[in-house]
C-alpha cells in the first residue's frame, strides 16, 4: 500500500474551440520496482501506478500503461484539441488496485 | 595531410555535440511560475574579497537546460511534492504540549525570510544554529515532541517549506559579532584539503566552477537552493549530505551529518551566497 498518493492535474480553464491545449499531470507514488532488496536481502515487492487515462466527456484522450522502470512520482505532460466545454476525467490505477481520479472542467469560448 | 587535419576536425565536431548537450545555458534567467524573480547572480560579498571570485553564481546557472526548466515552474518542480507533505505537518499537532508549528508560528507564509539568514547565532543557546537544529529546538523544547533526524525526509520536507517561502529574498547570513569564530572555522574548513586526492572545497568551487571534473560541471558550490531535489537520487537532499558527499569524493574520512565542522561550513558556504536568492527547493542533477 502505497502512502501519501497525491494526484496533481493542471488544465487550463478556457480554451478556443479545436484549440490544442497541454496537459500536465503529477502523481506521488513511490513507483517500487520489485527489483530491489531490503537491508536484510528480501525482495520489495512492486507497488506501482499501471495505468494512466484521460478522458474527455467519456471519450478516451489517452490510455497509458506504466512498467516498472517508470520513476517515482511519475510526471506525464501531452495534448489534446478540445472541441467543446467539458470536464476532463483522469483516472490512475494502483498495483494495490486503489483508483485515484481527479477533474477539470474546461470552458470552450 | 590535409586528410588527417580533416579528420581532426571532424573528432573536435563529434566530441562537442555530446557535451552541448549536457552544458548549461549560463546566462540563462529564473523566473519560477513566470513571476517570481530568483537572483542566481549577484556581487561577491565583500568577505570573498581575493577569492578571485567577482560574481557569485547559483548552481542553477551551471545545470543543463532542461534542469533549468524543472525549476521555472512549481508543477515540473519536484521538489515542490515535499512542501506538501510539510504543510500536513505543519498543523500536525505533536507532543506532549499539544502544540503545532501553527500554534505558534501561524501559517508557513508568515516565516518568509527566515531561511534567508540561517545559520545563525542563537544568544540563549549560546550557538550558532542551522534551520534543522532550531527546527528540532522547537520540537524538543517548545512542542515536547520527538526530535526529528537531521537531514531526513521529515526534517527536509519542513526546511523545503520554509525555503520555498523566502524564495526570491535575498540570503544574508550574519558573520560578524558572535558568528564570527564558527564562520573562521567555517573558512579554515573551506581552504584545508582532504582525503586521497588532496582537494579542499576551493581548489573544486573556487578555483575551478565552471570546467569539467570528468561529465561534472563544476558549480561555485552555493547552498542557496537547499534543500535540492537531485534527479540522481529522486529525493531532496540536505547541505550536510552533499558535504559529506563531497568530502567523501577525495576519499577522506567525512565529518558526520549535524556536527560542529558541518555547522560551521554551512555558515562559512551560505555566507559566500550572500546576495543571491533562497531559491529551495532546487533542481539539480
Amino acid at each position: 500500500m502505497a502512502d501519501n498518493v497525491t494526484p496533481r492535474v493542471r488544465v487550463p480553464r478556457e480554451a478556443a474551440a479545436g484549440e490544442t491545449i497541454t496537459i500536465k499531470t503529477l502523481i506521488s507514488h513511490p513507483m517500487e520496482s520489485g527489483q530491489r532488496k531490503d537491508g536484510d536481502g528480501n525482495v520489495i515487492p512492486r507497488s506501482i501506478i499501471n495505468r494512466f487515462t484521460c478522458e474527455f466527456n467519456g471519450e478516451m484522450v489517452i490510455d497509458v500503461a506504466f512498467e516498472p522502470a517508470i520513476s517515482t512520482n511519475p510526471f506525464l505532460e501531452f495534448e489534446a484539441v478540445v472541441p467543446e466545454s467539458g470536464t476532463f476525467v483522469f483516472t490512475w490505477y494502483d498495483d494495490d488496485s486503489s483508483v485515484y481520479t481527479d477533474s477539470k472542467d474546461i470552458a470552450v469560448n | 595531410m590535409k586528410k588527417t587535419l580533416l579528420s581532426a576536425s571532424a573528432v573536435c565536431l563529434a566530441m562537442a555535440v555530446p557535451f552541448g548537450s549536457v552544458m548549461a545555458d549560463e546566462n540563462a534567467d529564473l523566473i519560477i511560475n513566470g513571476e517570481l524573480e530568483i537572483t542566481v547572480r549577484a556581487p561577491a560579498p565583500a568577505h570573498m574579497e581575493g577569492s578571485g571570485i567577482s560574481e557569485i553564481m547559483s548552481g542553477w546557472v551551471f545545470r543543463a537546460t532542461e534542469t533549468q526548466a524543472f525549476e521555472m515552474d512549481d508543477f515540473e518542480n519536484p521538489g515542490m511534492i515535499f512542501t506538501e507533505a510539510a504543510i500536513d505537518a505543519w498543523n500536525t499537532v505533536e507532543g506532549e504540549a499539544g502544540e503545532s508549528c501553527a500554534s505558534c508560528h501561524g501559517t508557513p507564509e508568515d516565516m518568509a525570510g527566515v531561511s534567508a539568514v540561517y545559520p545563525r547565532w542563537n544568544e540563549g543557546a549560546g550557538e550558532v544554529r542551522t534551520m534543522t537544529t532550531q527546527i528540532n529546538d522547537c520540537r524538543t523544547e517548545q512542542m515536547g515532541a520527538e526530535a526529528w533526524d537531521y537531514d531526513k525526509n521529515d526534517m527536509l520536507n519542513m526546511q523545503a517549506l520554509l525555503a520555498s517561502v523566502s524564495r526570491g529574498m535575498p540570503v544574508d547570513v550574519a558573520i560578524d559579532g558572535p558568528a564570527a569564530e564558527t564562520w573562521e572555522m567555517g573558512r579554515e574548513l573551506y581552504y584545508t584539503r582532504t582525503g586521497q586526492l588532496d582537494l579542499s572545497c576551493a581548489n573544486c568551487h573556487e578555483q575551478n566552477y565552471g570546467n569539467l571534473i570528468r561529465a561534472d560541471h563544476l558549480s561555485q558550490g552555493m547552498i542557496n537552493g537547499f534543500p535540492t531535489y537531485r534527479l540522481n537520487n529522486a529525493r531532496l537532499n540536505g547541505v550536510h549530505s552533499r558535504f559529506r558527499g563531497c568530502v567523501r569524493d577525495t576519499r577522506a574520512e567525512t565529518y558526520s551529518v549535524g556536527s560542529p565542522e558541518f555547522v560551521a561550513l554551512e555558515l562559512y558556504v551560505a555566507s559566500r551566497g550572500n546576495g543571491l536568492s533562497v531559491e529551495g527547493p532546487s533542481v539539480r542533477n
